[in-house]
Parts: structure tokens; sequence; C-alpha cells
């Protein structure tokens, strides 16, 4: 069957079967790779991104249930410069990844969080990253990051 | 995963003709069903997605009852119930993580009636009563054992009708990798009656704690159920803990519950 939805910002469509994943739609049929799958059983969350502003796991989600949705990937969260977005930049300036795996899931989660809570506290950032899983950093420069992408002190961070 | 025709009905009646087709199955947020069925613990032919119908979605107040679509994601519920009814806002915040709550709705949950799903134990501790497109079925009713329930071939959950009790909490001992309950404990009170509602625990799924009931009903404090032995008999047992492990949570969490409701 087709799907047709909006991917960031771009009408986008594409053949698909009943059992086609999100994930693998974004990255085999729209070639969007920047949404990774690391564990396909839900859990690790590097494939989140966001559908009609909601963070979701794109692994546990039929394309075909998300026709005609707002699709936002890791692809989309650049500035229109090319130049990094605010929480990717903050990824970047605080180390908030070592191998970079999780990295888009990471930042798709940060941003759903600051778009509705835009100055949390270190202890909220932490709870609303518990379904992204990161096997490098121990989490620190992560929440560093995303306390310095909402213009918080990150001096106290993870201390 | 094995393949299969995808439907999204608008409507409720749309559905149930859905389900009729031979090796149908209901999809809500597939949190749980999708999961499965990349295992093929699960191979529907037909998936007939819920997502699309608006009136199984949202949640309203009225006369003292809270009604929740069958197909209202966790984090809604979580918001809507905030003010209203904060020990269910509570749970529906717990269950998962941010991106599984988005996805995953109350309908789904009730009608898998996982032995460590939360919902199921504010639904019994309650009194709820699950409206269906045939019944009403009341809680004490609808769940039959671990992932069994009430529901029969083709009947879709349209609705959770809640009375919303005088006070209420859930405190749930998480197994840290899943954010199931490890035990789970609703407690919830009307007048003078309490009634305690404990998932995650028993084989048996979610069961209703009857000498922690009447303890407090008799006395609602925390204290009141301290010294109450529950019997490990028929408890889970799996590595995350051993059944008298679990027994011993059931008055530990309920002392919880109370304290916090």
């Amino acid at each position: 069957m087709k799907v047709s939805l909006t991917v960031n910002g771009k009408p986008m469509s594409g053949e698909v079967e009943g059992r086609t994943l999100l994930s693998t739609f974004l990255r085999e049929t729209l070639s969007l790779t920047g949404t990774h799958i690391g564990c396909d059983t839900s859990q690790c969350g590097a494939c989140t991104v966001h559908v009609d502003g909601k963070q979701v796991k794109s692994c546990t989600i039929f394309a075909a249930d998300v026709a005609g949705a707002q699709v936002t990937t890791i692809e989309g969260m650049a500035n229109a410069d090319g130049t990094l977005g605010r929480v990717q930049q903050a990824f970047q300036d605080h180390h908030g990844l070592q191998c970079g795996f999780c990295t888009p899931g990471m930042v798709m989660a940060s941003a759903a969080l600051l778009a509705v809570n835009p100055k949390p506290t270190e202890a909220e950032v932490r709870h609303h990253l518990e379904g992204n899983i990161c096997r490098c950093t121990g989490y620190h420069n992560i929440v560093k990051a995303v306390m310095a992408a909402s213009g918080q002190d990150v001096s106290m961070a993870a201390e | 995963m094995q393949n299969f025709d995808f439907v999204k009905p608008a409507s409720v009646a749309e559905a149930v003709a859905a389900l009729g087709a031979p090796g149908a199955q209901a999809l809500s947020g597939g949190q749980t069903l999708i999961a499965s069925m990349k295992q093929n613990l699960a191979a529907p032919s037909v998936l007939v997605s819920l997502t699309g119908i608006a009136a199984l979605k949202g949640v309203s107040v009225a006369g003292g009852v809270m009604t929740v679509g069958a197909a209202t994601t966790h984090a809604e519920v979580a918001k809507a119930a905030a003010g209203v009814f904060p020990g269910l806002a509570t749970l529906a915040g717990g269950i998962g993580d941010p991106a599984v709550r988005n996805r995953g709705t109350i309908g789904g949950s009730v009608a898998n009636n996982d032995p460590a799903a939360c919902y199921p134990s504010a639904v019994l501790a309650c009194g709820a009563t699950v409206v269906t497109n045939r019944r009403e079925i009341a809680a004490d009713d609808f769940f039959q054992g671990m992932f069994t329930t009430a529901l029969e071939e083709g009947e879709i959950i349209v609705a959770v009708r809640f009375p919303i009790p005088e006070r209420a909490a859930y405190a749930k001992f998480e197994q840290p990798a899943s954010r199931f309950s490890l035990t789970g404990v609703f407690v919830a009170k009307y007048g003078a009656k309490v009634r305690v509602a404990v998932t995650g625990a028993s084989n048996d799924g979610v069961f209703r704690w009857s000498e922690g009931e009447a303890a407090l009903s008799a006395n609602y404090d925390a204290s009141a159920v301290k010294g109450l032995k529950v019997s490990p008999d028929g408890m889970i047992a799996d590595l995350h803990g051993t059944p008298a492990y679990r027994a011993n949570l059931v008055a530990v969490m309920t002392a919880r519950a109370v304290a916090a409701s």
C-alpha cells in the first residue's frame, strides 16, 4: 500500500507492507539513515522521532499507522542554513556523545522535553531520558548538554 | 515479523466488522503487541488499528466519574487526570518512558492484562467499569488471570469509567529495566470502604488484597497494614524477585500508597 506523510516539512510517500515499521520506512524507503535502530525491542530509544510533535520510538510503530502525520527526524533538527540546531550544538559543545549511536534519539527526546518544559531541572531531564540508553557516556554530559540547550547553568549539572 | 493486512477504520462499527475477518486482531498503541509480533508471539493476518477512531479518545469528568476513552494515551491521561484524580495521573505518568506514554493506551493495557501492567490495578481498586461495544463489565468480573479477560472475540473496549476516589495513590516497586511493576499497589478510598489492588506480584495477574482492605477500612493509615503477612503461594518467581520477596512487597507498597494518598 502507499503511505504519504510529511517528513521534516516535506511531503513524502512510498510503498509499504502492513508490517513495515516507521524506522524501516524512514531508513530504507526515504534513505533518512540518521534515525538509528539500536535494539529493535523498544528499549534503547535510538530510533526516537517526533510524530505530530510527540516523541515516539519509530521501531514500535507501523508506517501505515502514521499516514498523513507530520514526522520530524534528526535530519530535520539542523538550522535552515545547515548549521547545527540548538540541541545538536549543545551536545557537541558539552561532549554529550562518544560513539554517537544513541545521539539521534537523545537529541529528539531532549528536544521534545524542551518543547513542553523549556527550563527543566536536572532531575526532570534525567527522568525524561529514561527511555534512551547510552552505553558510552554515563549520561552526565548528555544532561549537561540538555541543560545548556535550555539556556541554564550547567556547572552543577551531574555533579 | 509475518506480514498482515493493515486496516485503519474511522468508527467502532467499522472496526468490529474488520475484526470479523479470520485471524484479525485489534491494534491500539502497539507498545506491547508490536514487540510480541516481532518475536512471532502474535501473528495476526489482519491488523485493525483503533488509533483513528475519534470516539475512543479523550477524558471527561462528570458527577464524580472520570471516563477515559480506550484509545487515550498514557501521556494524555497523566495530563487530564492531574488535577482531578492525581492517583491515576501518577500511575499513567509512570508507565514505561515518555515515548511509550505517547503511544500506549489504557484500552490496550487493560485488554492485554499483563500481570505486571500498571493500569489493571487502578481499574480493579476503583471498581471501575469497562465499557465495550457490547456491554459494561465490572472490574471484579473483567480480569480473569494472566493475559486473560472477560472480553469475547471481536469485542472492543470503548472506555473505562472510574468512580473518582476520595483518596487514592499508586505505589510501584519498579523493575528498573522494563519499568513494569515488580509489585505495584493501587489503594482507593471511598468513604469508609477501601479497596487495594496488586499488580506484578501474582501468577494470576492483578488481585485484590482483602486482608489489607479490611485493615485499611477499619483504620486508614499506613501503620494499619504493618505486620500483615501475605502468602507467597502463587506469587511470581523470576530473576528479579522470589515469591516471598514479592509477597513482602505487597504490604510494603500498600503502606507507601496509603502514605502517598
